[in-house]
This record gives C-alpha cells, sequence and structure tokens, in this order.
C-alpha cells in the first residue's frame, strides 16, 4: 500500500539512490513526506521505513528529535519568531506577543481554521535582520508588528503563494543530474573496499 | 584596509551572485582549474601555508585536520552548514549569495584528500540556501565540472546536498554525521576526538565549515602565502564576522584578521556604524553564545584567535553580539540558558538536568520568585557541568555543549552580581 504519491515516490527513490546507504535519506524523505501532507502521517512513516530499510518505530524515534519535524497537524502556513538572544535584543519578545494576540493563538498551537501555526524558534541565522520571521521556512523579513499583520493579511487572502510555497524545505529543491555510476557498481565498490579494510585491520590486529 | 582582498565575499555587490552566469564573469573555475593541474600533496601545502584556521567554531587548521585523514579506500568529506549558533550568520550569507563559490571550495578540498564523495550538510532552515548549492550543483555537472573526470582531469566527485531537520547539536561534527546517518543527532562518544579517523559509516571523514572551504579557490589561486600575509600570527586571511545586537549597522562583514579590533567592528561608521539604544557597551558575546563575554575594557582587543583566547574567551564562530547598558544582564543569560536546555541532546546528566535547572532558576530570578541564595546555586551547578568554572572549560560530557552551558551565566553573576542581588530584592526585573 503506497501512501505517498508515485510523483513523491518517484522522488523518494532518486533520493535514495543518492546515498552510499539508504537510511541516510531517511530525514530527506520526512521532509518529502511533510510536504505532501503538511507532517507525517502514520502511513508516510512506514512507507519512508519500507524505501529506507529500517522499522516504523525508528523512522518516528528519528523524526521526534527534530523541530522541522512534526508528528502532529500543523497549519498551512508555519510561522516561526525567533526570540533568542539577537532578535531578543531587538523586541522578539514583543513581535511574538503581538503574532498570538493577532493570530489568536499561543505559540506552539494552531489556529482554528488550520491557517497558522505559529512557533517561537531558536536563532535562524539572519540575526541582522531582527526579530526574524520565517513561513514554512522561507524568510519573510517582516520586523515590525504591522509588517507582521500585513503579511498574515496578505496570507490569509491567498497571496504570496509563489514566494511562500507549502511545507517541505525541499519542495523546489531538484538533483537534474543522476549518478553516473550505476547502483551496483557502487555497492560493489564499497564491498571491496570493506574487505580490504577488514582485511588490513586483522593483519594490524596480529 | 583598502589594500585588502574581499576573498569570499568577492561578489557580494552583484545582485545575480547566485547565478552560474555571474560566477562564470568572475573568475569562477579559475581557482579549481588551476587545483586540478597541481597534485593532491602540493594542494594540501598551499592548505597548510595559508595557516587556514577552521571557521566554525574550534579553529582548528584545516591543512593538518587534512593530514590527519587515515587512509583508506573509502573516505569522505563532509560541510558542515547547520550553521546554528545564536547570532551567527555568516554561512548562510555564503550559500545563498555565493552558492557556486563554495562548491569550487568543496571540489578543491575534496581533491586534495582524493575523496571521491562528499555531502553538503545544511540546516533544513535554509530552503532558499537548499535551493541555491543544489542549482550550483547541478550548474557544476552541466559544465563538466562535478561527476566522472572532471574537466578531464581524471579526479571524479559526487556531492549530495543534504538537508538537515532543525537541531543545533547537528552542529556538533559527530551528531552531524550520525544525522547524516538517518538517525538522532546524538555526539558520538570520544575518542575517536576526530571523525578522520571513524567518520561517516565508520569510514574516515574530514568535516569542514562552509566558510572554511569557501576560502579554498582564492587560496589556490593566489597561494597560501598570499593568505597567510594577511592578520598575523595563527590568525591569517580575512575572516566573516557576524555583528547583531544593539548596533546600528548589523551584518556581516569580511575584515583582515587581527588587524581590526572589537572596537572598530561595532563603531567604524563603514562597518558595525556604533551602539543603539543607549549608546554605551555593557558587554559583548564575542564568538556565539558559547563564549564568555567581554566588557568595555576589552574592545580594544583585535579579533585575532589566539588574542581572544589569550583575554579567556574565543572567536568562536565569528558571531558578535554587542548588548548595551540597557540590557537586563538576567535576562540575556536565561535566554541563552533556555537555548541550551531546549537544544541539549540530552545523552549526559550534567547537561540534560544542568541547564533545565538553571533556566528554571533564571526565569524565577527574572520573574520575582527568586531567592538570594539562587545566585550562587546558580554557580554552583555550573561548577558541577564544567568544574572550576575555567576557560577552556573541563569536561564531565560526551560533547562541548555541556560545558558551554555556564559560560553566560558566569560572566553575568562576575560582573553584575548587583543586578541578580537587585532581581531579588525588587521581586523581579526592572528593566524596560
Ligand atoms: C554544540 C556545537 C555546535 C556546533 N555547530 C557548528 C555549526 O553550526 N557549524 C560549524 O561549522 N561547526 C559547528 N561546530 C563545530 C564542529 O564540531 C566542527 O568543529 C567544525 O564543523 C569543523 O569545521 P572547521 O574545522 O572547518 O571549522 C559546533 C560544535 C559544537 C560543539
Ligand atoms: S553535552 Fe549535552 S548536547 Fe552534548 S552529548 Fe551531552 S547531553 Fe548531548
Ligand atoms: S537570534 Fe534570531 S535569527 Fe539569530
Amino acid at each position: 500500500m503506497n501512501h505517498l504519491t508515485p510523483e513523491m515516490r518517484t522522488r523518494a527513490e532518486k533520493l535514495v539512490a543518492l546515498y552510499p546507504e539508504p537510511r541516510s535519506a531517511l530525514i530527506p524523505l520526512c521532509h518529502l513526506a511533510q510536504e505532501q501532507d503538511g507532517y507525517l502521517v502514520d502511513d508516510a512513516m512506514i512507507e519512508i521505513a519500507e524505501i529506507v530499510g529500517v522499522t516504523p518505530a525508528e523512522v518516528r524515534g528519528t523524526a521526534t528529535f527534530y523541530d522541522m519535524l512534526h508528528t502532529d497537524s500543523v497549519g498551512r502556513y508555519v510561522v516561526g519568531v525567533c526570540t533568542n538572544i539577537a532578535c531578543l535584543l531587538a523586541g522578539g519578545d514583543e513581535l511574538l506577543a503581538h503574532a498570538e494576540a493577532s493570530l489568536g493563538v499561543r505559540a506552539g498551537g494552531t489556529s482554528e481554521d488550520g491557517l497558522f501555526t505559529l512557533e517561537e524558534t531558536e536563532c535562524l541565522a539572519d540575526c541582522d535582520i531582527a526579530p526574524c520571521v520565517q513561513v514554512n521556512h522561507r524568510y519573510v523579513r517582516t520586523t515590525t508588528p504591522e509588517a507582521l499583520d500585513s503579511l498574515v493579511a496578505e496570507l490569509r487572502a491567498g497571496e504570496r503563494g509563489e514566494e511562500i510555497p507549502p511545507h517541505g524545505t525541499l519542495i523546489r529543491v531538484e538533483r537534474t543530474v543522476g549518478l553516473e555510476a550505476s547502483k551496483d557498481t557502487i555497492a560493489a565498490e564499497r564491498a571491496t573496499a570493506r574487505a580490504a579494510a577488514a582485511e588490513r585491520a586483522t593483519v594490524e590486529g596480529s | 584596509m583598502s589594500a585588502v582582498p574581499k576573498i569570499v565575499t568577492s561578489r557580494r555587490e552583484y545582485a545575480d551572485s547566485y547565478t552560474l552566469e555571474r560566477y562564470k564573469t568572475t573568475g569562477g573555475f579559475d581557482g579549481l582549474k588551476k587545483a586540478l593541474s597541481m597534485t593532491p600533496e602540493a594542494v594540501c601545502a598551499e592548505v597548510d601555508a595559508a595557516s587556514l584556521l577552521g571557521r566554525g567554531g574550534a579553529g582548528f587548521p584545516a591543512g593538518r585536520k587534512w593530514s590527519m585523514l587515515r587512509k583508506s579506500d573509502v573516505s569522505y568529506l563532509v560541510i558542515n552548514g547547520d550553521e546554528s549558533e545564536p547570532a551567527t550568520f555568516k554561512d548562510h550569507l555564503l550559500v545563498e549569495h555565493d552558492p557556486h563559490q563554495l562548491v569550487e571550495g568543496v571540489i578543491i578540498a575534496a581533491f586534495a584528500l582524493q575523496v571521491t564523495q562528499a555531502f553538503i550538510f545544511l540546516r533544513g532552515e535554509f530552503a532558499l540556501g537548499l535551493e541555491r548549492v543544489q542549482s550550483a550543483v547541478n550548474g557544476f555537472y552541466a559544465e563538466g565540472a562535478l561527476g566522472s573526470n572532471i574537466l578531464g582531469s581524471g579526479f571524479s566527485l559526487d556531492i549530495v546536498v543534504h538537508p538537515g531537520a532543525g537541531a543545533y547539536i547537528c552542529g556538533e561534527e559527530t551528531s552531524l554525521l550520525e544525522s547524516l546517518e538517518g538517525k538522532r543527532g546524538f555526539p558520538r562518544i570520544k575518542p575517536p576526538f576526530f571523525p578522520a579517523a571513524i567518520g561517516l559509516y565508520g569510514e574516515p571523514t574530514v568535516v569542514n565549515n562552509v566558510e572554511t572551504v569557501s576560502n579554498l579557490p582564492w587560496i589556490v589561486l593566489n597561494g597560501g602565502s598570499a593568505f597567510a600575509a594577511l592578520g598575523e600570527g595563527r590568525s591569517t586571511g580575512t575572516r566573516l564576522f557576524a555583528l547583531s545586537g544593539k548596533v546600528r549597522n548589523p551584518g556581516v562583514f569580511e575584515i583582515e584578521m587581527v588587524k581590526t579590533t572589537f572596537r572598530d567592528l561595532i563603531f567604524n561608521p563603514s562597518l558595525g556604524g556604533g551602539v543603539t539604544g543607549s549608546g554605551e557597551v555593557k558587554a559583548i558575546i564575542p564568538g556565539g553564545v558559547s563564549a564568555p563575554w567581554f566588557y568595555p575594557e576589552q574592545l580594544d582587543l583585535p579579533l585575532g584567535q589566539d588574542e581572544v583566547a589569550d583575554a579567556g574567551s574565543m572567536l568562536g564562530s565569528g558571531s558578535i553580539v554587542v548588548m548595551d547598558t540597557s540590557t537586563c544582564m538576567v535576562k540575556a543569560a536565561w535566554r541563552i540558558t533556555r537555548f541550551f536546555s531546549r537544544e541539549s541532546c540530552g545523552q549526559c546528566t550534567p547537561c540534560r538536568e544542568g541547564s533545565g535547572w538553571l533556566e528554571r532558576i533564571l526565569y524565577r530570578l527574572e520573574n520575582g520568585q527568586g531567592r538570594m541564595e539562587d545566585i550562587d546555586l546558580l554557580l554552583d551547578l555550573c561548577d558541577n557541568i564544567a568544574p572550576g568554572l575555567t576557560w577552556p572549560p573541563q569536561q564531565t560530557t560526551i560533547c562541548v555543549l555541556g560545558p558551554s552551558i555556564p559560560s553566560s551565566i558566569h560572566s553575568a553573576i562576575s560582573r553584575f552580581r548587583d543586578e541578580f542581588v537587585a532581581h531579588v530584592t525588587n521581586g523581579g526585573c526592572t528593566h524596560g
């Protein structure tokens, strides 16, 4: 049973092929699943587990470590307001309080219409345009309450969709060139190298 | 200062600095072509001669790190673009504005190390950075500058652009490798101290920062000695400094090492432009929030790795936060500590339990429930995490996140104990 759409599944398989070991694609695949569903639904985690060759529990266990991976539903727009030190000095607390009031949710919550999830974030590495705000991990550079309000209004009106696509930090990341060597060749090369390394280890150990 | 070249930000003034077209018309590929005409050993020798110190935080010489790579049939190069140390935003500039320079640097490093598989790990929040670096990689492939037989040299390399998913700890190199293996980002137990012995998938691996490798095209093209002619002592070349907080012109500045002081950086009209708020410096954080703080009397220290270390702190990730005299030190220390308690991976008791406990004490001081004995309790807990409260700290934990927690608290209490006392006697914070 496939949960990922055929298009997603193809992208997922291409990603897996890039890595020496399939498990390395686990996190990229979680980003793809979030692009499709907004968050990690159980069936997606089961399918990712199957693709990368681990158990669904390992996918969940890994995903829950990371702030960007959500195992509960989130709004169409995830709005992150940074309150870490540089942003704090620029009024990050106040901007977050304003966002809570104007969206009608506390940090960590999702608005009733399902449009917005508000998050208080740690440093987003854009500390010169502070306080820093990201929507779906795009820097929006709205540092004042007024600017934030007009952004929210535009998002509500369905504007800025081009600039702020749905979830999934990989949505516009596409590798246009494949690996030139086949998977089998790579696997064979790795096996040879492993064997050689093991042999050296026994020689050194003896 | 006019004679100092821009080594990593030379394309910054162009609006299209991130495109392949701009890159090609501004010396793109030149460093790579030169490197490929040399032997790998000769490239390593230039980097050694340059005395290029790692720009990720620890400041370890890149040439020496490379020489430690254990010989093996399979080895890897991993570029650290996790950039999550609070107030650090220089790699952000490099990945969004000059992704080709980064990719060129990665290929040069891989060639010098004779590694055929590299990864560029970028924090997941860099959605635009991921797009730009991936299209730079695609562009290199299209030009025959990546893949098999790069530019006819016989050297082959594949670069995979890998997204993180939001965890500060993944900047620590062994945690980054765990994450790249598709696991929770738990730092690995040392020894081995360097992934150069046992790294990704158990194979020898070099981990270098984005800015570190972005210097390579220039170094190869101009020679290691030209790089070493800039700066002073071990701190050579230029470096990106990210300036934020209470300054008029916050931003990233490329500056010659050692030749500029904190004061110049903060007050020079063409750099920081002066302090906002009260206009007076109360304290600065010299190298990311893991670093002990400096005060007005240290403003004339030069921006050099050893100079700052000798003064009891670190240049770390090159990020400088300015706090003016109206800033509440308790609140600043609380916010930094809350960051650590949120980002602790939880493997070590002193870090996991200590950070949360410290955060709760600072919170109650800031909000009026503090007790006088809390101040010494804070120091006592800090001492449990990093015994003796020395700098550099003693390590009781798997990675150095834990021992970095006391830096801000110890700095704030040592210098501004009266402010902590006032928070108790006044029933909380009286700053704006
Ligand atoms: C908690 C912690 C966070 C770190 N974060 C980063 C980071 O975001 N980027 C980085 O390049 N190095 C970071 N480092 C340093 C890396 O472990 C490593 O030293 C560095 O990437 C090596 O590259 P370099 O030698 O080129 O500096 C961090 C270290 C620690 C302990
Ligand atoms: S010191 Fe903290 S972050 Fe580092 S391994 Fe231990 S618990 Fe994790
Ligand atoms: S402190 Fe907010 S983006 Fe860096």
